[in-house]
């Protein structure tokens, strides 16, 4: 690089060199423009994700209240397709699957005549213990807590998830 | 022609508002024509001139232009549509069935705009593979296939969030579905799912989401794409068309 270029505009000035009075303040300053615009725009990158991600929710509680103990026969599976989930009424005791089909979130259904849960949309099918029989479902369907609230309804947490399978006694 | 119309419009091309607009003038010289092509903001996307076997129906099938017919079609329906439509979780079901009984046209403007969408789907691929098959998508036209590429995934995105706006049981499981193959994501799955719907169920959140991708957002970036991907066709030097074999 030659610091003498005729046809260079007269503003460019001389590149790095060392008659390069302007040079490193040039460099400073252009590398403080990028820095700004690069922050500029993480800025506004994470200022439209919180923006898009909203805080309050006006969605169910996870907590649903399933119904008294009484109204499930004994050996019986019972739909609530508002809630999303299963409430089992075995020998063992209660307990309450999650109706949300694991492969892509569709609402199954309960066949009677079949022993078994199974999905409309991609017929994976379940047991009624929510293990996996059939489909390309890739988790068994999950146990959620039950428990029994003081005016004697079973109560079903479809947030807290039971690593082993829990039996309610009433 | 009659000759006082031909006169007529003379006069009028020669008026000082008429060469205002279309500065090129009255004139029927080859660079009278170039000019009222290269001066005009739409026209100056294609080339001033091409070789007329570019425009035979063999080289393209048309489905190029046949695509933007549709495209076309979808925005001037879907803004009709949408001056009955509101994306509300209680109201957005009988909007859509209403205006098939209380509407004057209604049911004709709502079929148009659903086969159009369909007929797009099939035509962008029908142009891809023909675009594929003949390799015109090489060099120098790689650019513009990329673009043509974006151009399919609006027109994926468009289909998907309009799929949405009837909120029937189909629309519903689709939307859940499509969220859910979203959330298959590795890492970020959830955030992404998240993001889509404006929170963790199909509701009134999701709906007004893909109604202001469907009716603003997507629009608007086929439209940037389709003026990129037209003017890229005359920067690359026209439609492609194979050497002659018998010159």
């Amino acid at each position: 690089m030659s610091d003498t270029r005729q046809d260079a505009p007269v503003a460019s000035g001389p590149e790095a060199g060392e008659g390069c009075k302007d040079c490193s303040r040039r460099k400073f300053f252009s590398q403080l423009g990028l820095g700004s615009l690069v922050l500029a725009g993480a800025g506004s990158g994470l200022f439209t994700y919180e923006y898009f991600s909203p805080n309050v929710l006006f969605e169910a509680s996870p907590v649903v209240k399933a119904g008294k103990p009484d109204q499930f026969p004994s050996d019986s599976v019972t739909l609530d397709a508002r809630a999303g989930i299963y409430v089992v009424n075995s020998d063992a005791g209660f307990y309450a699957l999650g109706a949300i089909c694991t492969h892509l979130g569709c609402l199954t259904a309960w066949k009677p005549d079949l022993d078994r849960v199974a999905c409309p949309c991609h017929g994976s099918q379940f047991n009624r213990k929510g293990e996996k029989i059939a489909g390309p479902a890739p988790d068994p369907l999950p146990w959620y807590e039950v428990s029994l609230n003081d005016d004697g309804y079973l109560m079903v947490d479809r947030s807290n998830i039971l690593k082993t399978p829990k039996y309610f006694k009433v | 022609m009659p000759d006082n119309i031909q006169t007529g419009l003379q006069r009028l091309r020669a008026t000082s508002a008429w060469r205002s607009i279309f500065r090129s003038g009255a004139g029927d010289s080859n660079l009278h024509k170039a000019q009222a092509v290269q001066q005009n903001v739409f026209l100056h996307l294609f080339s001033v001139k091409v070789r007329s076997r570019v425009l035979d129906f063999g080289p393209t099938w048309y489905l190029g232009a046949f695509t933007l017919v549709t495209f076309v079609v979808l925005l001037a329906t879907g803004i009709l549509l949408m001056f009955y439509y509101h994306p509300s979780a209680p109201q957005a079901y009988a909007d859509m069935k209403d205006p098939q009984f209380a509407v004057s046209s209604g049911v004709f403007l709502r079929n148009l705009h659903r086969w159009s969408a369909h007929t797009m789907v099939f035509l962008v691929f029908a142009h891809m593979f023909k675009v594929f098959y003949r390799g015109a998508y090489r060099p120098p036209r790689q650019f513009n296939w990329v673009i043509g590429v974006f151009l399919l995934l609006c027109t994926l995105l468009l289909s998907y969030t309009g799929y949405l706006l009837p909120w029937d049981q189909l629309a519903f499981w689709a939307v859940t579905v499509g969220s859910n193959i979203a959330k298959a994501v590795p890492l970020m799955g959830d955030k992404i799912r998240f993001l889509m719907l404006g929170g963790h169920e199909v509701n009134a959140n999701a709906l007004l989401r893909f109604y202001v991708l469907h009716c603003v957002i997507l629009p608007l970036a086929a439209v940037v794409l389709i003026a990129v991907h037209f003017w890229r066709i005359r920067k690359d030097g026209g439609l492609y068309i194979p050497e002659r074999k018998d010159a």
